[in-house]
């Protein structure tokens, strides 16, 4: 909102009055190139995007064509019928929706509980637990791959969701969870200290104060935390793909790999592009949902975190 | 979770003396993190520790793990593929990770001006960034296409022969550095925060000394926003190292071992051939080389990185 007042106060103050014609050229120029430069670098940005969904809209055999055609002639709305029925898509979809539901939920309770213990408790080793945690984000999530496959494998949790959900309900114990705690960590920081203070005075217990004004007060960070999660899980490939192997645990990530070798079928060259790219929009879409309906926190998330640096 | 408020209430201090009353919070702290300790144990320290271990063993998951000593380290050693795809992981980060921070930087440039709409701008820049992996790969393995890709199309309107992206070896590399530039929304992001981040006196104390828009830039934005640049470069190295699902897709390693990146190589040894103490010795050794190149930026860091508050 700042911002926008004072973009607004720039663009359409009164100075120009002041200014000398030569400076009002000069802006007008800048502005100018600054409006191109941002528009080839969208345009470009997009471009893949454009092409999926473009792809997506083709007749069976107009996506060999070469020069390619940019729009598609017809328009073949049928081929997101036809990817629902020649596989399980549906199921597919389910699947991951489940995995990343649960995942998020998880993380977002978990992660809270333990921000608010380092945001506002006093206790032995809290800083250095702090700095434990941070490092784990440093850490490359590649060496626990093998352990916590043998690990999940004695559990005789191979082939079911739960490796993919179960470690994002400790708080940031799951590799690179700590980013969460750590998120909402620093938006908890910079709330007054005066709520908690008041409600302890008042009897309050810290579990309450936790639930009843903690996080309440903390929604911006909550729902950041929320959706890079739900789209960190929708994403992922690696993991469901070591954890998971039969086809009814399969997620749409792995659909789409699993349909570009097999599902191709009658040799190289013959993959079904117009379904696959349909396909691939159906698993875009909730993604886009999200981030269009919550882009506000997104945005602000990832600053929040790149604040980390300094 | 009812029984947690139960238990933290605090006690009336009368019953209680003030030392049980302190312990009492300490208690409390460790409750709230203690699934983060208990997490921290289960999926990090225990992981790590029981890789350790198995990089010393020969474990197939059929028998127990066997203790081979060090033969792990060095059947690696002697293992041809091993720099190959060390080397190849090596050239693809220290060559994409300085590209995509660049361009990072340059749209969040883009993106600081004081511009109308540049919401709407912001939102297409960063919207590549939330695709799914798979789908952006299997994409581009589309648009890569030697016969009718759009990046051939579009080489073709400049006269350029259709190349052949993923299928020449000298060309995958570069082609998985290009895919991943429509990646970088995020530290495009972080960028933006630490150039709306620089106060304005600053650059405007600069301007009246004289200074020209390069020199402010350079002398006074780039030290500005260094621990945002040495953040996002710290962090993209490591994940670069890791870099896996693009190769596993596209190319599956080929052609010719020139995309057969570190992680996808360890992935064969763990999860194809069930070589998963040797596969526990290559994921110790990454870390060690990453941890080396972090350190080393760390040392580096001091002569660059400039943080305010701590004297000039």
């Amino acid at each position: 909102m700042q911002r926008l007042a004072r973009i607004s106060f720039q663009t359409s103050g009164g100075s120009t009055t002041q200014r000398t014609l030569f400076a009002y050229v000069r802006m007008a120029l800048g502005q100018t190139f600054g409006y191109s430069a941002l528009l080839l670098v969208a345009v470009i940005s997009l471009l893949p995007l454009a092409w999926m969904i473009s792809t997506s809209l083709k007749a069976f055999g107009r996506e060999f064509l070469f020069p390619p055609q940019w729009i598609p002639n017809p328009v073949v709305f049928g081929n997101y019928i036809t990817a629902f029925e020649t596989s399980n898509l549906a199921r597919y979809f389910g699947n991951t929706l489940m995995i990343a539901v649960l995942a998020t939920l998880g993380t977002v309770l978990s992660s809270s509980l333990v921000a608010f213990g380092f945001a506002r408790l006093e206790f032995f080793g809290k800083r250095v637990l702090f700095v434990i945690l941070l490092s784990t984000l440093m850490l490359p999530g590649i060496v626990t791959l093998v352990p916590t496959f043998v690990l999940f494998k004695t559990l005789g949790w191979i082939d079911t969701p739960l490796p993919l959900i179960v470690p994002w309900w400790f708080g940031g114990g799951a590799f690179g969870g700590a980013f969460f705690v750590f998120l909402i960590r620093q938006f908890m920081l910079q709330l007054p200290r005066e709520l908690d203070e008041a409600a302890l005075v008042d009897g309050a217990s810290y579990f309450r104060i936790y639930w009843r004004i903690m996080l309440p007060l903390s929604k911006p960070a909550l729902a950041a935390s929320a959706i890079f999660s739900f789209i960190h899980h929708w994403n992922d490939f690696l993991n469901p793909l070591i954890f998971l192997n039969s086809e009814e645990w399969r997620t749409l990530a792995l659909y789409l790999r699993f349909f570009l070798y097999t599902e191709a079928g009658g040799g190289a060259g013959l993959t079904r592009w117009n379904l696959m790219m349909a396909a691939s929009v159906v698993m875009l879409l909730p993604v886009l949902v999200i981030f269009f309906s919550a882009q506000r926190y997104f945005i602000r998330g990832v600053a929040l975190t790149g604040i980390a640096g300094r | 979770m009812a029984s947690h408020t139960a238990q933290l209430r605090p006690t009336p201090p009368a019953k209680t003396g003030l030392r049980s009353v302190r312990w009492r919070r300490h208690l409390i702290g460790y409750l709230f993190i203690s699934p983060w300790i208990a997490g921290f144990a289960l999926f990090t320290a225990f992981p790590m520790i029981y890789s350790l271990f198995l990089s010393f063993t020969k474990y197939d998951l059929l028998g127990p793990p066997e203790f081979v000593g060090f033969s792990n380290f060095e059947r690696m050693v002697s293992d041809h593929l091993f720099l190959t795809a060390l080397g190849n992981t090596a050239f693809y980060t220290l060559l994409a990770v300085p590209i995509q921070l660049l361009l990072a930087l340059i749209m969040a440039l883009l993106l600081n001006q004081k511009l109308r709409g540049i919401n709407v701008f912001r939102t297409a820049l960063y919207l590549p960034t939330v695709t799914p992996t798979v789908a952006f790969v299997v994409l581009f393995v589309y648009m890569y296409n030697p016969e009718f890709g759009i990046f051939n199309a579009i080489l073709g309107w400049f006269g350029i022969p259709k190349l052949g992206w993923l299928t020449d070896p000298n060309l995958a590399k570069p082609a998985f550095i290009i895919m991943s530039l429509w990646h970088v929304g995020g530290q495009m992001v972080i960028f933006l925060a630490g150039l709306q981040a620089v106060p304005e006196a600053l650059v405007e104390a600069a301007s009246i000394d004289g200074a020209g828009k390069l020199r402010r830039f350079w002398h006074v934005t780039v030290p500005m926003i260094s621990p945002v640049i040495f953040f996002n470069l710290v962090l993209g190295i490591i994940g670069s190292f890791q870099v896996f699902a693009s190769a596993y897709i596209a190319t599956n390693g080929g052609p010719k071992h020139a995309t057969l990146f570190y992680v996808l190589w360890m992935y064969r040894h763990a999860f194809e051939n069930f070589r998963m103490g040797y596969a526990a010795t290559l994921g110790w050794v990454l870390l060690g080389v990453i941890l080396l190149f972090t350190l080393i930026q760390f040392a580096v860091s001091r002569r660059w990185v400039y943080y305010e508050g701590e004297g000039a």
